[in-house]
């Protein structure tokens, strides 16, 4: 395992032209990295930028209408600069994802083993038979059952979970350094989920591979995750280790976001809500983006954005009320 | 006290395929034998894999579409007998929630014809006083009544599954199905539909059937819980107890495999090996056996019966009382620390302060 990240992201900044000339932000100021078999969580809910910054990195937004710049370092390349050429020899190779859903990401007019040996045969040569021999052993590594059957199969044969899989193997068909998961849970039962979660801890610990997970399910980030990072209104508000995140928040978001799951240990009639609604991200907010929906909000919060500041080595908050103990002892 | 509603002994099969003579050759048992009762005022979840028939049941017990056997009592009244007429007055009293509330809401009527339709539908308000209702069913449900002349796509995820309730609420039902009603939406306004539907219970005294793959969820909202497994109920219990310890191998199952907020949280997760099997040709003998980890002979063979308990804990497994203790079987999430319970108490009495005026 090498010291240094595998991959650092600085200053990412994403907007979109909309066609009534409006600029919408939807990725500020983004700093991320994640080292060499680490697994960093990217939580947040619908339209924070977690999906954005995913595709910003795999180089996947449209050029006309989507502005990105900062710099994404991975492995000596700056993503962000590099030729499409250079680009397409990385992704699929080094830098894998999974989508989000596996009933549409499939190619429906090609059998499942098509779809992966192509993704072998471009990055990695070889013969046919080869790449097919590769291919059953990624089915059985994902556990599909009797994979030598089921590689001709076409993709509405396989149920979700199998689907899913599949889009996993094909993301390792080449031994990616990076994975990147964008809520690759989210449609399955729990059961299924239970399972597809313990694959990627088996390949982390197998290949060493670094992996990004986003999710909105704080529960899926607790079983995974070494690290993570809240996003809001396109910005991260608060990354910590995962164990300090969950016992001990330190933005009013993250606070919300955890008291408006059940829990199972933990009897209430009442949910915590957080009211209001996110601010349009084509006008943003002069000062704190959470301010208008947040009960600890002061005068400061609102005249000034807050900067993401360290609160110890590990752990940061982009809150100006942060320790936030003190408000309520 | 009679129940609610009384299901006894649902069934519904599918035609899968049809022979060149158009006979069916085979079918898919969406549901297979399954009872249940559901009184005023609660809620029963009906919990399961995608599959299993919870879907199918709950738009059984609607009429929807009719049943292949089996009894539905809504009151004492056997809804298998009653006419047309009566099925309309019927459905004033049962009512359903949808998952998608982007898809479940007409794009081409405004909220206020949304709701106007239910009361002239069953001519509960006369017109004249209907305009007064819709401004009071979108209070009910936190809405603000200058919202009425909107039409859906202007309305948020969350906005909409509150007009969607207040549709339902529009003719005062006692029953309403909701069918995985929040896991279209996101984390924070999940809670407050959740919220929503938990002080509209206790305002209306309304029963609910709450179908759902969310565990957590459903130990946060139900009274009762059915564990169904390829159309059958494998599991009935009080939540609580389900929840404490479960019985049924499945239960156990799901319920290991709860994702909890807590790194590191203590479990002992039972992992299930093989697919699903098919509803078009499920196991003999007990369905569940080709996953199940503590399968012997007599499983593969004997169909088990739901067997009551005693204390209203009834499962169907050959085995139970044999299986090793089910204390450890629920993840626990250790809950909250007293900083961080004060903390999100803020949000709590935020809410309070600002949450609209609401009129039963």
């Amino acid at each position: 395992m090498t010291t240094g990240p595998l991959i650092e992201i600085e200053g990412l900044r994403v907007t979109f032209q909309g066609d009534d000339g409006r600029v919408t932000h939807a990725v500020d100021s983004v700093d991320l990295s994640v080292a060499n078999g680490a697994t960093l969580g990217l939580v947040g809910e619908s339209g924070c930028g977690k999906s954005v910054t995913s595709l910003a990195i795999m180089g996947l937004l449209p050029k006309q209408s989507a502005a990105v710049t900062g710099t994404i370092r991975f492995d000596g390349f700056d993503l962000l600069d590099v030729p499409d050429a250079t680009l397409r020899d990385l992704r699929g190779n080094r830098l894998a994802m999974i989508f989000q859903e596996p009933m549409t990401s499939l190619n429906p007019s090609f059998t499942i083993g098509d779809q992966i040996t192509e993704t072998i045969l471009r990055h990695r040569g070889g013969s046919r038979r080869a790449a097919r021999e590769r291919t059953i052993e990624l089915l059985r590594r994902v556990h599909i059952p009797s994979p030598e059957k089921r590689i001709d199969e076409f993709p509405h044969k396989l149920s979700g979970g199998m689907r899913q899989r599949v889009m996993i193997a094909m993301a390792l068909a080449c031994d990616p350094q990076l994975l990147i998961a964008d809520e690759p849970t989210t449609a399955l039962d729990v059961t299924l989920q239970a399972q597809i979660l313990d694959l990627m801890r088996e390949l982390k610990a197998a290949s060493g591979a670094a992996i990004i997970l986003i999710t909105h399910d704080l529960g899926v980030v607790a079983e995974v995750c070494d690290e993570v990072a809240v996003m809001y209104a396109g910005e991260i508000v608060e990354r910590a280790p995962v164990d300090e995140l969950f016992a001990n928040p330190q933005h009013p978001y993250t606070v919300g976001l955890l008291g408006s799951i059940p829990r199972l240990d933990r009897r209430t009639s009442h949910l915590a809500t957080i009211e209001g609604m996110v601010p349009n991200m084509a006008n943003p907010p002069a000062g704190c983006r959470f301010a208008a929906r947040c009960p600890f909000v002061e005068n400061a919060c609102t005249s000034s954005p807050p900067p993401l500041a360290m609160l110890n080595a590990t752990h940061a908050s982009r809150c100006i009320r942060a320790p936030l103990e003190r408000l309520v002892s | 006290m009679t129940a609610l509603l009384e299901v006894e002994g649902l069934v519904k099969h599918f035609v899968a395929e049809r022979s060149v003579f158009g006979r069916p050759t085979a079918h898919v048992k969406a549901v297979d034998g399954v009872s249940f009762t559901v009184e005023a005022g609660k809620t029963l979840a009906l919990v399961g894999e995608s599959g299993c028939g919870k879907s199918t049941v709950s738009r059984l017990v609607l009429r929807l579409i009719e049943p292949d056997a089996g009894r539905i009592r809504f009151e004492g009244r056997d809804l298998g007998a009653l006419d047309a007429e009566q099925l309309r007055a019927f459905r004033r009293d049962a009512q359903l929630i949808f998952q998608d509330p982007y898809a479940s809401l007409n794009p081409r009527m405004t909220v206020s014809q949304i709701l106007t339709e239910p009361l002239a539908l069953h001519n509960l308000v006369p017109a004249a006083g209907r305009r007064e209702r819709v401004d009071e069913l979108l209070r009910l449900v936190g809405l603000e009544p200058r919202f009425a002349r909107r039409y859906p796509h202007e309305f948020s995820g969350g906005q909409r599954q509150r007009i969607a309730i207040a549709r339902a609420l529009a003719v005062e039902p006692k029953l309403i199905i909701c069918d995985e009603p929040v896991s279209a939406l996101d984390v924070s306004i999940r809670s407050q539909i959740l919220n929503l539907l938990r002080d509209l219970q206790d305002r209306l005294k309304l029963a609910y059937i709450f179908v759902s793959h969310d565990l957590a969820v459903v130990k946060h909202i139900a009274d009762r819980v059915a564990v169904m497994n390829l159309g059958t109920i494998v599991e009935t219990a009080d939540a609580r107890a389900l929840f404490a310890a479960p019985r049924h191998p499945y239960s156990r199952a799901l319920l290991s495999a709860i994702p909890v907020p807590k790194p590191r949280a203590k479990r002992s997760r039972i992992v299930l090996e093989g697919e699903l099997p098919s509803a078009l040709n499920p196991p003999s003998g007990c369905r569940f056996h080709t996953r199940c980890p503590y399968v012997i002979a007599r499983c593969r063979s004997e169909v088990p019966q739901l067997r009551e308990d005693g204390t209203g804990y009834a499962t169907a497994c050959h085995r139970t009382g044999e299986l090793p203790g089910a204390e450890a079987i629920v993840p626990s999430d250790g809950g909250f620390s007293p900083t961080l319970e004060k903390l999100v108490a803020a949000f709590n009495t935020a809410e309070a302060s600002g949450r609209p005026g609401v009129i039963s």
